[in-house]
């Protein structure tokens, strides 16, 4: 391995795992809090629609980021009153949100630009060299600010409470609902952060399920990471590894299967969440109300 | 297991009374009253999700009556029309029916898109080898068996997996969508060992001894449907009428009451998810020898929207049969409406999330004033069951466990 490659692999490896990374922290927030979130997929899908498509119409990408974020932000709103104040099913809800954000960008690509599920082309965000987009470093930083607010805040303590035990954290009187809520957003905008980083960093259009799986990657980083942000990026860097890895054996016809390293990701965490090498333990108060238990 | 087989021995007694159980109350007045509730749950769902559709139509700018009608036109409007409707509504009811099996044992499989997938790869591999020119009596069989044998152990994986470990369903099962596209795809890549054409990025096509054979001169329709009707029977007659069914269900309402009358919680949801993975993988089967003559290497993502008819069908054969005929038909007439009206096809898809979300909603919302209304008037316990209720349908861990039951087996 001569020193180009593996710069160049290092490289691959950070840009692959940048929209990991914000989507795994929004995973992370939202599981943390006590809600289950499935919906990740479709609210990257949803970000990096809007982002592209914002970048377009105002003709800038930082309006088109901002349009991005926001959207899934809406679309988390979703989740979070589903979730939280109609207390319905959290799998379902998030079922929902997946297919809902893979199809009304279809619908809509086809109503505003006449194609099969493509925006036009667009200007990309600035990059910082290496072709790396200003959004790298800032999910890299986001990894131990997610940690301080989490474990170092009085707020971020009281959401672990409630994603522990929800009825025991509403006893001491902890508005339950409202942080969950506040955390079922940030993980909107954070996935469409998320989203938007493919959009209109790495590519400069949208083009129909971008994504291809990897809101549930960023769902199986967070589980292989244990629910912690130090674990989560050590999850989403392997993952983002490995398919820098693909990438390069593909265009360097490295003798190895990329099929196996596509689904490495995948296996791994099969591997973690039935504990096979080491525990894996959900925060206990996924999924439950406080009223109901 | 001791148990479990002592549970076996008294068999016929909890057989007889299952709606205790579900209820707490006896029998027929209740059962029906359930029963035209969830349709109408389901149907308050659709309606209103057709009314955000309409509107979704509205504000696109086109007409929504007409891009409706068209949708119904092209779905039921002649002959082929009606054929391709029950074509696109087989892999549908068979992908319903296994989600339904998995929710009544209280477990959300997500992992249908996949076993349904390795279902076709299997049965597509075994009708694409010549056999010694087996005869059809023989190859069919074989490619079917194939297909659900495939399908069942992929959906076994998740259930043993929770049984022993505990990992959720929800979280496996989706690994192992994904892991059952790189096997297929992989698969597709060794001409030098299987009967594949990685050129069409399929497997060779099947053999004629080995196709479901057409049913309706002139359409696609293809004996599929027939399986899926056949499936919806016996599975039916499974859940309802013997005591594996009903040990499924009773899992799925409370795992600790279910522990408490000898029912092994483990066995009993790796039976519900080997029964869910042979019947997704029949799905792919029926689409692999019926519809395309072969398995194509393209994810068809019939295995969410079967969530949705799952869900719609409120789990129970004969609505699912139902709800697979209603997306079935919305898939069929989507392209005449696209042509007619000018409406994209995609607005199908976004139609069915909008009719999950719905469902989930109008359910929730229901359960939610129902039981407070239950709690204002008479005190607890139906306000309790309520939120439990909406518990074993998550299929998350720790609602399950009984608050205070008998002690762990």
């Amino acid at each position: 391995m001569d020193d180009f490659f593996t710069i160049s692999l290092l490289v691959a490896t950070l840009r692959t795992a940048t929209p990991l990374i914000f989507a795994a922290l929004g995973g992370l927030l939202s599981e943390r809090s006590g809600v289950v979130n499935i919906g990740l997929e479709g609210l990257m899908l949803v970000g990096a629609f809007m982002a592209a498509t914002g970048a377009h119409y105002a003709g800038d990408p930082f309006v088109g980021l901002a349009i991005g974020v926001g959207a899934a932000t809406l679309a988390a709103v979703i989740h979070a009153v589903w979730c939280i104040t109609l207390r319905g099913d959290q799998v379902v809800a998030g079922t929902a949100i997946n297919l809902l954000g893979l199809s009304i960008p279809a619908f809509l690509t086809q109503r505003l630009f006449d194609t099969a599920g493509r925006t036009p082309t667009i200007d990309r965000l600035p990059t910082i060299g290496r072709g790396l987009n200003v959004l790298v470093p800032v999910a890299f930083l986001l990894v131990p600010i997610v940690w301080y607010l989490l474990f170092r805040t009085k707020p971020g303590l009281r959401v672990m409470a409630a994603g522990e035990d929800p009825r025991a954290t509403e006893s001491v009187g902890i508005n339950v609902a409202r942080y969950r809520y506040a955390c079922v957003l940030a993980s909107g905008a954070l996935a469409g952060l998320g989203g938007a980083v493919l959009s209109i960093g790495d590519l400069s259009f949208y083009t129909s399920n971008m994504t291809q799986g990897r809101g549930f990657i960023a769902l199986a980083a967070v589980i292989f990471g244990n629910w912690s942000p130090l674990g989560t990026l050590a999850a989403t860097l392997l993952f983002g590894g490995a398919q820098a890895i693909q990438i390069q054996a593909q265009t360097t016809g490295l003798p190895i299967s990329t099929d196996v390293l596509i689904a490495l990701p995948y296996v791994l965490t099969l591997i973690a969440i039935t504990g096979l090498f080491r525990n894996s333990l959900p925060p206990a108060g996924l999924g439950r109300h406080p009223t109901t238990g | 297991m001791g148990r479990d087989a002592s549970g076996k021995a008294r068999g016929p007694v909890p057989v007889r009374q299952p709606d205790a159980v579900a209820t707490g109350v006896t029998p027929v007045g209740v059962r029906l009253g359930a029963a035209a509730r969830s349709g109408l749950v389901s149907l308050a769902a659709i309606g209103v999700a057709m009314l955000v559709g309409a509107l979704v139509i509205a504000v696109s700018g086109d007409d929504p009556v007409l891009a409706y009608r068209a949708l119904l036109s092209g779905a039921f409007g002649d002959r082929r029309g009606v054929a391709e409707t029950l074509v696109a509504s087989t892999p549908l009811i068979l992908g319903g029916l296994a989600f339904a099996v998995a929710s009544r044992a209280g477990l959300f499989n997500i992992g249908i898109e996949g076993q349904l997938f390795l279902g076709s790869l299997a049965a597509g591999l075994v009708a694409a080898y010549g056999l010694g020119g087996a005869p059809a009596a023989v190859h069919l069989p074989l490619a079917i068996g194939a297909g659900m044998a495939v399908g069942a152990v992929w959906g076994a994986i998740p259930g043993v997996l929770k049984a022993r470990t505990g990992a959720s369903e929800v979280i496996t099962t989706i690994m192992l969508n994904y892991i059952a596209y790189r096997i297929s795809a992989f698969a597709i890549g060794r001409d030098d060992l299987l009967p594949v054409n990685p050129d069409r990025v399929a497997t060779d096509p099947a053999l004629p001894g080995a196709r479901l054979a057409r049913i309706l001169d002139g359409t696609r329709l293809h004996a599929g449907i027939l399986l899926a009707i056949a499936a919806a029977v016996i599975l039916w007659y499974l859940l309802f009428q013997t005591t594996t069914g009903y040990r499924i269900r009773a899992v799925g309402l409370s795992r600790g009451a279910a522990a408490y009358a000898g029912i092994s919680w483990g066995r009993t949801i790796t039976v519900a998810m080997v029964l869910s993975g042979a019947l997704a993988g029949l799905a792919g089967t029926s689409e692999a020898l019926g519809l395309q003559g072969r398995h194509y290497d393209q994810p068809p993502g019939y295995g969410f929207t079967a969530i949705a008819v799952g869900l719609v069908g409120r789990n129970h054969p004969l609505g699912v049969v139902l709800a697979g005929l209603l997306f079935g038909a919305l898939n069929a007439g989507a392209t005449e409406m696209q042509s007619t009206a000018g409406t994209s096809k995609e607005l199908v898809q976004v139609l069915q999330g909008l009719v999950i979300l719905a469902v989930a909603g109008v359910a929730a919302a229901e359960r939610f004033r129902v039981g407070q209304w239950f709690a204002a008037r008479f005190g607890g316990p139906r306000a309790g069951r309520a939120g439990s209720d909406r518990a074993s349908a998550v299929g998350m861990e720790p609602d399950l466990e009984p608050r205070a039951g008998p002690p762990a087996l």
